[in-house]
């Protein structure tokens, strides 16, 4: 079984490109030529010469002894969150703002919810000289101020969502109103697995060189390139994309994926798109969403702006509905206690997001020689807030 | 049955106006009264919107008014039910548009048989790929007789064109230019180039000019190359007027028809 996209563009029965005709063209450039432009050798080469010396890759597969020791396994850590910017997502970015390029486009429209996708776009768009404008849901805008004071300091514009619930789905939205309405000149840089194909493939490929790393570094450090399972959180599902890829064929390496419960998966505030969604068509593919019965999108929560997304990509929806991959969920309680716990016992503050991988590590049994890599997608700069007062409430 | 939108076209194959509103705004209930309304102050084809959570290809008015919709309680089941029966009072041709994702939910067959049962002519999802609809829906639509409406863009290459064309035998809906819905103050030149060369192309399905049509000006503009034309935004704003539906109905009809050469 494949668990890669098809040629029609999807994974099983998700993926595809349901978008309006008033899309079609792009989606259409896209689609005939990001395969060709980003397999050609000489796009190769400036984007890994780019993830090294301005991202500064390989990131460190860290070996923490402690996570061991307490979870009794042997735990290594893909540090995404020293990436330039703080987060896997500038893999992503890179690799995009080199294809608009070479598609001649002139100005950059993103979204982004935690503002770290804002902020990648944002840094690409400043060493480019490229206009861009980045939509924020205005409950992040004001959520995440640090990060949306980065986006304006790199030239970018932020422009405030006020639709629906005002966070990630509808900067979503927004943006792709904007595509619609700006058809020439502009590219539309998706910041996870989602949206029309080929954006959940090119994404994916962008970020693969996170497992790609792993591969390697697991070799030198352990012997293997396999490690026995590796963990991510799932949003829309980029960082768990990248870090999934390599090893998506290798069926003795167990993939679990971490959604947002929220205050719980069974309270009306959860993000836990498997657990609580069904076959749906939003932002351009057909994946797991959270509807209600009429198909009207349920607005999600999560303590994270980064994983507060009613949909999955559709490669993670058929990785669940095959079971290649472990679906899970850990609420905000139990997210705090694993930042806490990895701050105090690895000196590592991580983004929200990645603490929910890491919350994953207590529901957990592994044996104690079990090879298991955690993947810490971000930092916690932008959180320190949500932290501190979580802090302060529990002295 | 000859299908109503066939029919209007041979009957009548100019300055056709359709009139998009979306069900459920301003008031749950309003819906049948203002497709009453609409054909009494001469509307020719009206468009019933079904309102989505995530209206992607709308601008902000018809975003408020399906925000609205959904918040006074508008889904399809009902719909269906205020619409149960619209054929006792009204004649013209009628089209569902919505989100793909809705039909969906309800299941795709199914909506397209309900559709029929109430005597609606088409249906306009402009999310729904034209392969996919090829591919998977396309008989559950034509044995129920209604019509799919597709979309072309300035955009829009002429074999793709030529594609849409085949695979329709209602009517082509050209967007006036590549945009989100909503209101435009005239039509430029580059828009006029469009609907000229689109008119050279000889397609068989006749043509609707939408996006951007808020008065007579651009509505006589657009039937120039057209068929007809397609206003939606600026009716749902004049819906929100002071007054009865009645008097803001025939007030905008008049106001698109207030020019002599339409008469």
């Amino acid at each position: 079984m494949s668990y890669h996209v098809d040629q029609n563009g999807y994974y099983g029965r998700f993926g595809g490109a349901f978008i309006p005709e008033m899309m079609y063209p792009n989606v259409d450039e896209l689609r005939n030529r990001y395969r060709e432009i980003i397999e050609s050798e000489e796009f190769r080469k400036e984007y890994t010469d780019l993830l090294r010396d301005y991202v500064g890759r390989p990131s460190p597969l860290y070996y923490s002894n402690r996570l061991s020791q307490q979870y009794e396994a042997q735990i290594y850590l893909k540090r995404e969150d020293l990436n330039h910017t703080g987060s896997h997502k500038i893999n992503n970015t890179v690799g995009q703002i080199l294809l608009a390029k070479r598609l001649g486009k002139q100005r950059i429209i993103a979204e982004t919810g935690a503002g770290q996708h804002g902020v990648a776009t944002a840094t690409v768009c400043a060493r480019e000289g490229l206009q861009c404008i980045v939509y924020m849901g205005a409950l992040d805008v004001s959520r995440q101020a640090p990060n949306v004071e980065k986006m304006k300091m790199l030239g970018a514009e932020v422009r405030p969502v006020y639709s629906g619930n005002q966070t990630l789905k509808d900067a979503t939205n927004e943006a792709i109103r904007d595509w619609i309405n700006n058809p020439e000149d502009t590219h539309y840089i998706i910041g996870s697995v989602v949206g029309p194909h080929p954006y959940p493939d090119m994404v994916a490929r962008f970020q693969a060189v996170i497992s790609e790393e792993m591969r390697q570094q697991l070799k030198e450090k352990t012997g293997s390139e396999l490690p026995n399972a590796v963990i991510a959180c799932v949003g829309g599902g980029s960082n768990a994309a990248g870090a999934f890829y390599h090893f998506l064929d290798d069926e003795e390496v167990k993939l679990i994926a971490v959604e947002a419960a929220g205050k719980g998966v069974d309270t009306n505030e959860s993000a836990a798109t498997t657990a609580l969604g069904k076959t749906g068509v939003l932002h351009g593919s057909k994946s797991l969403l959270m509807q209600t019965e009429d198909g009207q999108v349920i607005e999600p929560y999560s303590i994270s702006a980064g994983l507060d997304y009613p949909g999955i990509g559709p490669m993670h929806a058929n990785l669940y509905e095959t079971g290649r991959a472990k679906f899970m969920s850990v609420t905000d309680e139990e997210t705090l206690e694993a930042a806490y716990n990895l701050t105090e016992k690895e000196g590592i503050i991580p983004a929200l997001e990645s603490a929910h991988a890491l919350a994953a590590l207590e529901k957990l049994k592994f044996d104690q020689d079990e090879v298991v890599v955690v993947n810490i997608s971000g930092r916690g700069d932008k959180d320190m807030e949500t932290y501190l007062k979580h802090f302060r409430a529990k002295q | 049955m000859e299908n109503r939108i066939n029919r209007l076209f041979k009957e009548k194959p100019n300055n056709i106006l359709s009139v998009y509103f979306t069900a459920g705004f301003p008031q749950l209930n309003d819906t049948e009264e203002i497709i009453v309304e609409l054909e009494k102050s001469g509307a020719d084809l009206i468009e019933i919107g079904i309102p989505f959570s995530d209206p992607v290809a709308d601008g902000p008015t018809i975003q408020k008014s399906s925000d609205k919709a959904l918040k006074n309680g508008m889904s399809i089941k009902l719909l269906f039910e205020q619409l149960k029966d619209i054929r006792r009072h009204v004649k013209l041709p009628l089209v569902l548009m919505g989100y793909f994702n809705n039909v969906l939910q309800y299941g795709v067959e199914d909506f397209c048989r309900k559709a029929n049962e109430i005597g609606i002519d088409g249906i306009i999802l402009p999310d729904l790929p034209l392969e996919v609809y090829e591919n998977e829906y396309r008989p559950f639509f034509e044995q129920n007789n209604l019509r799919n409406i597709f979309l072309i863009t300035p955009q829009t290459s002429e074999a793709r064109i030529r594609k849409i064309d085949a695979l329709s035998n209602g009517f082509i809906y050209m967007v006036s230019s590549s945009s989100t819905t909503g209101a435009k103050s005239n039509v430029t030149e580059q828009q006029e180039a469009y609907f000229k060369r689109i008119q050279g192309m000889n397609l068989k399905n006749p043509r609707l000019v939408g996006f951007g049509i808020s008065n007579n000006t651009t509505f006589v503009n657009s039937c120039r190359y057209s068929n007809g034309a397609i206003v939606g935004s600026a009716f749902i704003k004049a819906l929100s007027d002071e007054g009865s539906i009645s008097q803001n109905v025939k007030k905008f009809i008049d106001l698109i028809h207030s020019s002599e050469e339409n008469k």
